[in-house]
Formats: structure tokens, sequence, C-alpha cells
């Protein structure tokens, strides 16, 4: 470095990210967002940016089964804790359940958004699985789309819902009989 | 498919979108997914003052910054201009060039004057931090009246009274003595914030020169990947067989996307300068800021009308704001002339006046937004019978029944031939579902509580199939028009079919598949289509202004004509039969009333004949299975329709525009697919309910964008949109291969207008009138809260 007056933030720092299930070694400057360390040095590109700034919501992973914006953290942070993203959805060719909704209900035309609406669907359902239309729709406002104008977002999240509700009771019912 | 489904016509259904598998699994490849070995990042040094000389740009500080690579001045670069040209005498259009990097001036706050590679994006950032710009700055031109003032700063020298574009296409004869003696005369002053189209994925590219292809690939995210070639090649000095632009997935486009960028010129550039890849993605605040934004126009518009509220006569004088330049390739008179050449819309207007102007002012330059000038013009003219109807006591929905276009084929006094459309049919229906589920009722109800609630509606046409001679008309040097398509098929039997259009979200390739499917009767999943490589589709004007499934989805239905035409000539020598006798259906070849296995043969039997055994084809068949078609507009164009109703309650408290409900009724002749009909209506409402009550970039007195970040720039999410229950008409186009007209942009152009009407008819005992979008709550607030008089 010619200029010494110049603040380096550039040391590299190694960090162990568990995504996905897989345990990852990353060699990683500090600063840098974990939407950028799974996207750029992990090759997930199925998570994306929109904002870098926590508004948009495309960026939305789960950490610890939580839905996070991953612009707003650095990857260091998320040392430790769990990361889902969109790529852990389908099993293998077999899409989940939820993936399916979308694409049924016609929740995505550009798609850029949709990474980020799976995610926060998923981990909102995983919590509130009893979730009203009214609640999802709530949950929905969390993050923006430009294409669909949201309704068939909150239609494919809620028919998710609602099958799982059935299955769910189905399952019970078998059980006690 | 369900049994019943099978064997039965795929256009018109809803089948599942073929890019839904790899959207939802994150395996979408958009710009910056790609990574190429060794690839840099560029970021742009961006002005910081509106309109200033440029003195000098220092760069040796930022070229110092650890980890970054290079970074380059326009004079570095030495890339040619890009200039949007009108065929217009000079009275009408004044042709600017827009730099690549800004070289002498700048002209608005993030106009791009410096391109700075480094290893990553974090670094390229670091060192913008460190360029040394100096300014010798200059008066901003920020509206209007100063633009037009006659001792008006100049934003470009050779733009007198900074006025690019000035003209006044129609002016019926006799029209100041219609108006004199009208028996009510209606004025309005409407104006429409600057808004940006948005797409969440923003604008991006990555260069590099490919050895091997002696090419430059220039992956980027266009709406119109051959017109950028033609600029890139320009601009760099490369035959234009030297420059391949491929367009990977892409994150939504509204236009913003239709033009080309200076960004990726600029990336290009230096990619080829460093002989690594360059990738630039442009970041949020970019994008918000220095982007290409859209809409900012001011209407003054007055209308005539007789006794019994009929209109006798429109005259308009519309001032669009184009910002800083000319965009490439549709220039400044985009909006003007859409706006000039089409307001008169679905109303049987007998004499018309206008004369349309583009300005230039110290702001971001202007791209076509989805719907260019319509939701403005719609809103102008919706607004217009409004009044009247308000003036003379007569029914919002009466008045405009009386005055829509019911006769078609209908020549308008603006010399546009309209093709069959519903527009009363769409009127009536709205009102009746509005009507029908009680909405009058819940106003009238409402009104004696001292709530208020409006309804309004905006009933409109938008032009779609604009051919060659459309935009001719226009007098582009630069002509959008036709479009190319090839269908090819393989010996498996399975189809690859050209497009020149580029689907940013309309699901393509599940539209035009679903088209060449049906007429090759083959199973929809052995159709696969290729879109924005400048190197497998021969040419195409990309998508804008719906043309896609009316123009795009044309060619793409005759080269499967022509395809299948071959396929049967093949199957009908075979069998020693006529090619009438062959049918294409259910995924066989059949023999007309035959029964045998015979009778049936497999499209890969026809196709390996076809490449396989030449020697059995008859002297006068080729050998191999690919057709290509053209298609073009002749006349003037079709016209999807609508109908919106709105139901409004304004908040006393907080001045907040509640939408109850949304009706819209919608027409686009033959829907392919009706599921993404629907979607392309919903969301372009919601953008269109963005522009009615929520988004705008405004400036500050030097030139300073408001919008820099999604907290000053309030783009609405599902809180804010509506359930949209849709109603679809059907009048089949007779000019498109396909009986469809486009549907991309109704929905932001009815919205708008709907919208403002429904406002203004909650405000109707106030007596306020509100004529500009955004409808602010402040605005709203006032009107409901005047001030006590002292
Ligand atoms: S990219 Fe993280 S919220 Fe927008
Ligand atoms: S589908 Fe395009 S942004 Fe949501």
């Amino acid at each position: 470095m010619t200029d010494d007056t110049l603040m380096t933030p550039r040391e590299p720092q190694l960090i162990a990210l568990n995504v996905n299930g897989e345990q990852h070694e990353v060699i990683t400057e500090a600063r840098r967002t974990l939407v950028d360390v799974l996207r750029h040095e992990l090759r997930l590109t199925g998570t994306h940016v929109g904002c870098e700034h926590g508004i948009c919501g495309a960026c939305t992973v789960l950490v610890d089964d939580r839905p996070v914006r991953a612009c707003l953290m650095f990857a260091a942070q998320a040392e430790g804790a769990r990361i889902r993203t969109v790529e852990s959805l389908a099993d293998g060719n077999l899409l989940s359940d939820l993936q399916r909704a979308f694409s049924e209900h016609h929740a995505l035309q550009c798609g850029f958004c949709t990474p980020g609406f799976l995610m926060l669907a998923e981990g909102f359902l995983a919590e509130r699985p009893e979730a009203t239309k009214e609640e999802i729709r709530e949950v929905v406002a969390a993050n923006m789309c430009r294409c669909t104008g949201y309704q068939t977002i909150v239609e494919a999240i809620d028919a998710c819902a609602t099958a799982r509700r059935r299955a769910c009771a189905r399952a019970c019912d078998s059980k006690e009989n | 498919m369900t049994r019943e489904e099978q064997g039965r016509p795929l256009v018109g259904r809803s089948v599942p979108r073929r890019e839904d598998r790899r959207l939802v699994s994150g395996r979408g490849r958009f710009v910056d997914d790609i990574a190429l070995p060794g690839m840099l990042h560029a970021q742009f040094v961006r002005s910081t003052v509106a309109h200033g000389e440029i003195v000098s740009v220092d760069l040796s500080a930022v070229r110092r910054v650890p980890g970054v690579v290079a970074a380059f001045t326009a004079d570095d670069l030495a890339i040619g201009d890009i200039t949007a040209q009108l065929g217009r005498p000079r009275s009408q259009f004044v042709p600017t060039a827009m730099p690549v990097l800004a070289r002498d001036k700048v002209r608005y706050v993030g106009e791009p004057l410096a391109i700075v590679v480094g290893l990553d994006a974090y670094a390229a950032e670091d060192g913008l931090e460190a360029a040394h710009v100096e300014y010798a700055p200059l008066p901003p031109v920020l509206g209007e009246e100063t633009a037009l003032a006659d001792d008006a700063v100049l934003v470009h020298d050779e733009a007198a009274r900074n006025t690019l574009v000035d003209v006044s296409l129609f002016a019926t004869d006799g029209i100041d003595d219609i108006f004199d003696a009208a028996h009510r005369v209606v004025e309005v002053d409407v104006t429409t914030g600057r808004q940006n189209a948005l797409p969440l994925e923003t604008r991006g590219a990555v260069a590099h020169w490919d050895d091997r292809e002696e090419q430059l690939l220039l992956q980027t995210c266009t709406q119109v990947p051959h017109q950028v070639r033609t600029v890139a090649s320009r601009c760099l000095r490369l035959d234009e067989r030297a420059v391949r632009v491929v367009v990977p997935d892409m994150g939504g486009g509204f236009g913003q996307k239709c033009v080309v960028g200076r960004e990726e010129i600029a990336a290009a550039a230096a990619a080829l300068r460093l002989g690594r890849p360059v990738k630039w993605i442009e970041d949020r605040k970019d994008a918000l800021s220095a982007s290409f934004l859209a809409r900012e126009q001011h209407y003054r518009a007055r209308a005539a009308f007789d006794a019994d509220g009929r209109i006798l006569a429109l005259d308009a004088d519309v001032v669009c704001d184009m910002g800083a330049y000319s965009c490439y390739p549709f220039t400044a008179g985009i909006e003007p002339l859409m706006a000039s050449a089409e307001m008169p819309g679905v109303y049987k207007v007998p004499a018309y006046r206008v004369r349309g102007r583009a300005i230039t002012t110290n702001k971001a330059p202007t791209a076509p937004y989805r719907g260019v000038s319509r939701p403005q013009y719609v809103m102008v003219v919706e607004r217009l019978f409004e009044r009247a109807a308000r003036e003379l006591g007569l029914d919002s929905v009466e008045i405009r029944r009386r005055n829509v276009i019911t006769d078609f084929p209908y020549t308008g006094v603006n010399n546009i031939t309209y093709d069959p459309g519903s527009y009363l049919e769409s009127l009536n229906l709205c009102e009746q579902v509005v009507r029908d589920e009680g909405w009058y009722d819940t106003r009238t109800a409402a009104a004696v509580e001292g709530r208020h609630i409006g309804i309004g509606y905006a009933c409109f046409s938008e032009r779609t199939g604009y051919g060659s001679s459309a935009f001719a008309q226009r007098k582009m040097q630069v002509v959008p028009g036709f479009d190319i398509s090839e269908v090819r098929m393989d010996t498996s039997g399975a189809v690859t079919v050209t497009t020149g259009t580029m689907s940013h979200g309309q699901s393509h390739e599940t539209t035009m598949a679903q088209i060449v499917a049906d007429a090759l009767g083959l199973d929809i999943a052995r159709v696969r289509l290729h879109q924005g490589d400048t190197d497998r589709v021969t040419y195409g004007w990309g998508t804008f202004a719906s043309r896609s499934i009316t123009v795009g989805g044309s060619a793409v239905r005759l080269a499967a004509e022509r395809l299948g035409d071959k396929l049967r000539a093949i199957a009908a020598a075979l069998w020693d039969t006529e090619p009438e006798e062959v049918e294409l259906a259910e995924g066989q070849v059949r023999r007309r009333g035959g029964d045998g296995a015979r009778d049936v043969l497999t499209h890969q039997e026809i196709a390996d004949v076809a490449y396989l055994r030449a020697d059995l084809l008859p002297k006068d068949i080729e050998p191999g299975l690919t057709a290509t078609a053209t298609f073009d507009v002749f006349n003037d164009g079709t016209f999807s329709n609508a109908t919106h109703g709105v139901v409004v309650e304004l908040h006393q408290d907080t001045g907040q525009v509640e939408i109850l409900r949304y009706v819209c009724v919608e027409d686009c002749g033959v829907a392919i697919h009706p599921q993404v009909v629907e979607g392309q209506c919903r969301g372009g409402i919601a953008q269109g309910i963005a522009g009615a009550l929520y988004e705008e970039v405004t400036y500050d007195a030097v030139g300073e964008p408001s919008a820099t970040s999604f907290m000053d720039y309030k783009v609405p999410t599902a809180h804010e949109i509506p359930e949209v229950s849709i109603h679809h008409l059907e009048t089949p186009c007779a000019f498109t291969a396909t009986g469809a007209k486009g549907a991309g942009e109704g929905g932001t152009i009815g919205a708008p207008a709907a919208v403002l009407n429904a406002v203004n008819d909650a405000l109707r005992p106030t007596g306020t009138e509100l004529d500009h979008t955004p409808i602010t709550p402040q605005t709203v607030h006032r009107a409901l809260n005047p001030e006590p008089v002292p």
C-alpha cells in the first residue's frame, strides 16, 4: 500500500457458516454482508439484493428459523447460527408445497422478489401455522414486489397454510382412530 | 393436464408457467448472478451538482485505493456519444448528444463522470470516495417556468428555451368558434409527479471480450437487446457482428430498461480496455436518483360541451419534463408525441387541437415508463368529463356513455382508426358491479355519518400493436415495429423458437410456447423459447408498448404455422397423399380420417426423415426443419380497452386515502393465458396506484433529488395495494395472428385516473378538487380540515 493514511477495511478473516445444513469456511472481509457472502463467496445466488438497506426484503433468509434481512447483517455475525436460503426449500427436484403454491397462484412474474417472499413465508408459517389470511397479508407487507400487486402472493401463502392444516388435521384424525 | 383438457388448444388456458421451476428454486440466473474468472467490478463517479462545467476530474487518489484496479474518465476511454434522433425539422426537434461519461458539463445529480474498476464492488466503492472533481457550477434549471423563460439558462446550448420537442400535431379548423359557441367549457390544469419505474432488480451488466468468438459479450439487463448491440457497436467502433448482447433472467423493467443506458456501454469499454470481464450492478441509491425516471408532465386542457353533455372540442397544451437527456432510441419525443396523437382516447371528439412539448431540465433523464403518457392524458380527459358532468348536473358514468365510441372501426379526429373494442360494455359492466355490490348505498350512508367515501371511474383504451408504420408516423429515425421469429425442430421432434421480444416477467417462455405447441400439435414441454440473445435471434425490437404477444406472438405463430406446413408436406409425401389430409394434433402427425397405426407418425419420425433420411424427401422439399416469419402491423394498431372502478374512503384525521374496492373490466382480445393477463392487470394497477397516491421524486432548490432510498421513496406494499377483482370481455383482434391485443400497460393507465376521480368524488362536499398526483395525505387533510376563518 502506497498511501498509509488510508485505513484498510480489507483485512481478511476466517469465518464458519452453517448454510442449509452444510458447514462452510470462508475467508472474507469483516465488512461483507451476509447476503454478499452467500451470493458471491458461496455462490448461492438464489437470495437476491434489491436495496441493501433493509426495506425491500429481497434478501430474506432464515437465521435460526426466523426471517432476517441478509443485507443488514455482516456474515461474521451469522457464525454459529443455522442459515437457510431458498435453495433449501426443494427436495432435489421436488418442489416444496410452498413453492408449488407460488407457481399455481401465479404469485411471481419476474421472480426476483420470490426467494425473499418464500423465505419470509416459510419462517412465518413455521411459527404461525394457524395464520389467517389477514395476518398473512400483514406479513407479506414486509417485502416489496413490483410485478404482482401482492394479491396472488397472499393467496399462495394462504392456500399453502390451509393445505398444511388440512393435512395435519387428517394425520391427527388417523392417529386418533 | 386433466383428461378433458387433452387435445384442447393450449391458447386460452392458464397452463403452469415454464419459468417458475427455476425461479422458485433460486436457480434463475440474473445478471448479478453471473461470475466469470478474473471478473472486476465497476462503480461510477457521479456528479454531485445538478448543473456545472467540469473543471477537472482527478482520479489519481482513486487509483491508489487498495483493491482499485483502474479508473477512467471520458477522455481516457474515448467512447462515442449516444444520440437519439427524430426526423423532424429543427423547429420541432433538437437532437442532443448523451455522452457515455460526462465530458465538459454535468447536467444532473448522479450523472456518471468516470468509471472505477475494483477487485470487488466494495473496493470500487472505496475508490469512489477518493475521486476529486471540480466544477464551475451553473444555475440549475429545475422546473417548467425556469426552463421556458426567455432568458433561461440552457441545459444544452443548442436547445433554445430548453425545448427539445415542440409539435402541434392537430388543430381542427374553426375550433375557437366551437369553444366560443359551446354551451359549457370546462378546464383542468393537471400535473403528475416524477416517478421511478423501479424494477426490483436494478440495472446491471457484465462485459468481456471473447477471444475465440472475436466478440464482445455483453450480458445485460435490457428489454431491447438488439438496440443495445447497435449502440454498443457504434460507441465502441466495432462491427455489429463483433458484439453479442445476451440477456439473462430479468427482475422487471417497466420501460426503465427499454432504453440504452450509458453505464452498460461504459462497463463494456472498460472491459475492452482492461482485457478482463467487468461487472456493473447499479445500487439502489443510484437506481432511485440517477437512473431513468418518468412521468413528470403538465397538461392545461379544456373541453367544450353541448347541453346534453356531448363533447364538441378538446384543446390541450402538454409539457413533459424529460430531464437532462433524450433517451435512445425513443427520444424526448416519446411522451409529448404519444399524448398528442392519442389523447381523445375512447371518446368521439369532433374537434381537437394540441401542442406537445418536451423540455430539458437538470434532473435525471426519463425513459418511457409503463403506459407512457397515457396514465396522464387519460387522467386529463376523465377529469374533464367529471367536471362537465358536475357542471351540467349529469351522472358521471352517463356522460361517458354518451361520448364513448360505439361504432367500429372508428377513425378519430386524430386520424387513428380504432379496431373494435368494448368501451361501452366495459363501462356498463364496471358500474353494474360497483352498484350491485352496494357501494353507491354505502357512499350515501357514509355521507350521513360524516364519512368521506367516493366512487371513481376511468374508461380508456390502450394502443398496443404498434407496427413500424405507427412508429414511423412519429418520425423516429430508428423505427421499432416488426418482429422476426424462427421455429426449429431437431431430429428428436423437439422445438426451439426464437423471439425478438424479451420477457422481464411477462411469461413469454410459457405463452409463446403455448402458441407454438398449438400450431404444431406438440406437447408444450417439447417447446423451448430463446429470447434475448442477439446471436441466436435474427433481429427484434424487444419488449415495450405491450408488443410482445401482439407483434412477437404473431411472428411466432406464423413461423410455427410455416413449419407445420412443412411437416405436413413431408408426411403427405410419405403417405403419398395431399398435405391437407395431414393434421398435427395431440403430439401426433395424423392422416385425416385414417384409423390404423400406419396413419399416424410422430413428430420425431418426420424430423428423422427431414434430417437423417433426406433421400426419402421429394425433390421440392429441402432437408431440415426450420421456418422463419416476420410480422408487422400495418394499420394504426390495435386497442385493448378497460374500465376501472374504485371506491375510496378519506380519513378525516390523517388525510389518508384508503381504497375500499377496486374493480377492473378489461378486454385484451384473445387472452393467451388468462392468469398471466390478470397478473399484468394487477401489477399494472399496483404501479398505477403507486403513482396516484405514493411515489414521487422531487428536487430541492439546488437540484438534489429527494428520493435516494426506500425511506424517502414510498413504494406501496401489500398494506396499500387492495385486492382487485377482474372481469374479462373479449373482442378478438383482427389485425394480429393470435387475436390478442396487448395487456401489459392497461392497469397502470387506468388506476391514476380512477383513483383521482374517486378522491374528488369523496371531496365533493368540501368544494375542493385535486388535479395533481401523487395525492398526498397533506392535501387531502387540508381539503377535509380547512383552516377556520378567523
Ligand atoms: S436487499 Fe435486503 S432488504 Fe432489500
Ligand atoms: S415478481 Fe417481479 S418483483 Fe415480484
